[in-house]
């Protein structure tokens, strides 16, 4: 009975540190841009994608990671430049369904440069089960699980301990006085997208060994970072790890103790919820002091 | 001049704010515009800082034209705002506004006009760790006004500093805008207290929808008998 329990809790929390990841990347976005960027699933394909690539071709695994994770960088660059920077005098709305059609775009990009096959990695640290009390914990899980940490606890040091991340934290806060200290918003921009993309990579990669991933493997990703996210409260980094969690724990229960079937539409019903009974989240923001 | 407009106009979407702006600003002058609500004051100021588009006319700075420079570069050159509204960065500690007042500035001397802040504004530096959010309206203000000199600024715009304060401490800011220019920063004041802002002017204009009706010295404006039944109610 308990194994069971702790069987389900480590899957969710696998899966919850996943989400965290990809809901931080919409918090970035959205502070820097009030934009939800519906490409962020995309950025996790992506990583995990050029990685097994990589390593299918021979290069060694940590190569492969580190350039994933830059390729990805590149990516979402790109599509700052190219898609969002040409239309920042647009409304909100018109961006975030530029980010949708950027979505569907790296979707059909994926699938020329690749192909429709699920790929994988090999798992970082062997396929050994780790027994824990009945239950068992792939070594993947906890490759999972640290790297989100480590991802986490960098984020935290960005924003809080350097000035460009304080400048992009204040941007947020205040955008017109941001521009009045001098603050380049542009580049505040600019830096959202590749910072998201980071961590979308580095979700993706880690998570490839134990789901494998494909060129559509980011929708579902993106749509529960999405419900992370908006569970936690648009914006909030925090409310992001802590939604993210939730719907992977929540997702993990549900899925045990009911049936597997309902597995994805754990995410769904949890977006539903909040925008009936709580539109801010967790620990948003109300939405009157964006004025 | 530090500061030369010539024919500035700006609009919000048809309709036209600012309607063709000529005012000059030498180095060390505390110049005052005073005007109504809704005469394009602030407008004005943003047109300067870069932060609202121009659609006719120059801006000099320095003999350099920056009428379509960015706002970060307008910083740069050496024009710093303290907004209406104060405009803090609420949840973020006294100490990082002001940090990040100096954005563009690297260096020691940061660390240097920092101290100089927080002898200037003792109360920052006794709040310095706290939210700026939770400060006092006065407190506030003080930090807007410290955060724009972070950047040490060759002229300071401050835009309504006495809005919303009690007597007491317009007063209070009065003497700091004072005290500033005695220590010879060039000001550029916008303020509805017309009063208390042509009081410690060197010039003055006044602003009526859009176009300025009345350039003079400041006590020569004071003494005017348009702007004491206009603005001083007097």
């Amino acid at each position: 009975m308990f194994a069971e329990f702790l069987q389900y809790l480590f899957s969710g929390l696998t899966s919850g540190a996943i989400y965290a990841l990809a809901g931080l990347g919409f918090a970035i976005i959205y502070n820097a841009s009030n934009v939800i960027n519906f490409a962020q699933g995309e950025f996790i394909m992506i990583g995990g994608m050029t990685a097994a690539s990589l390593v299918a071709a021979g290069t060694p695994l940590w190569l492969a990671v580190a350039l994933a994770l830059v390729v990805a960088m590149l990516v979402g660059i790109a599509l700052e430049r190219l898609a969002i920077e040409p239309a920042r005098d647009s409304d909100v709305v018109t961006i975030v369904i530029i980010t949708i059609g950027a979505s569907i775009f790296l979707r059909g990009a994926a699938q020329v440069i690749w192909d429709k096959e699920f790929h994988s990695l090999p798992a970082f640290s062997g396929e050994t089960p780790i027994a824990l009390s009945g239950a068992t914990l792939m070594p993947q899980s906890l490759w999972v699980i640290g790297s989100s940490a480590l991802a986490i606890a960098a984020l935290w040091w960005f924003f809080n301990r350097t000035l460009f991340g304080k400048a992009m934290l204040a941007t947020s806060h205040n955008r017109l006085a941001a521009q009045l200290v001098g603050i380049g918003v542009k580049r505040v921009l600019l830096a959202s997208f590749a910072l998201s993309a980071l961590l979308g990579a580095v979700a993706g990669v880690v998570v490839t060994p134990i789901t494998f991933t494909s060129y559509e493997s980011g929708i579902m990703l993106g749509l529960k970072g999405f419900s992370a996210a908006v569970l936690g409260g648009l914006g909030s980094g925090l409310g992001a790890i802590v939604g993210g969690l939730i719907v992977g724990l929540v997702e993990a229960l549900a899925s045990g103790y009911l049936s597997s079937a309902y597995k994805d539409a754990i995410a769904f019903i949890i977006i539903l919820f909040v925008l009936f009974f709580m539109p801010s989240g967790l620990f948003g923001r109300r939405g009157t002091d964006r004025v | 001049m530090l500061l030369e407009l010539s024919g500035l106009t700006s609009h919000y979407g048809r309709i036209q704010a600012l309607k063709g702006i000529d005012i000059d600003i030498a180095e060390g002058e505390l110049v005052a515009l005073v005007g109504a609500n809704g005469a394009g004051k602030t407008t004005l100021l943003r047109c300067l800082s870069g932060v609202q588009p121009v659609s006719g006319g120059t801006i000099r700075f320095d003999g350099q034209d920056i009428t379509r420079a960015q706002p970060e570069i307008r910083v740069g050159l050496g024009i710093s705002q303290s907004p209406e509204g104060r405009q803090v960065f609420g949840p973020m500690s006294v100490e990082d506004n002001l940090r990040l007042g100096a954005y563009r500035r690297h260096g020691p001397d940061v660390a240097a006009d920092l101290e100089r802040m927080y002898d200037l504004f003792p109360i920052l530096r006794r709040k310095r760790r706290e939210a700026a959010g939770t400060l006092s309206g006065g407190q506030q203000q003080m930090l807007a006004i410290a955060r724009a000199l972070m950047s040490a600024p060759r002229l300071l715009l401050l835009d309504e500093p006495s809005m919303g304060l009690a007597p007491l401490l317009v007063a209070e800011i009065f003497d700091i805008i004072q005290s500033l220019k005695a220590a010879g920063t060039t000001i550029f004041l916008v303020e509805q207290n017309a009063q208390a802002a042509l009081k410690v002017a060197d010039r003055g204009y006044v602003l009526e929808t859009g176009t300025v009706v009345l350039a003079d010295r400041g006590e020569r404006l004071l003494a005017d008998e348009r702007v004491r039944e206009a603005y001083l109610g007097l």
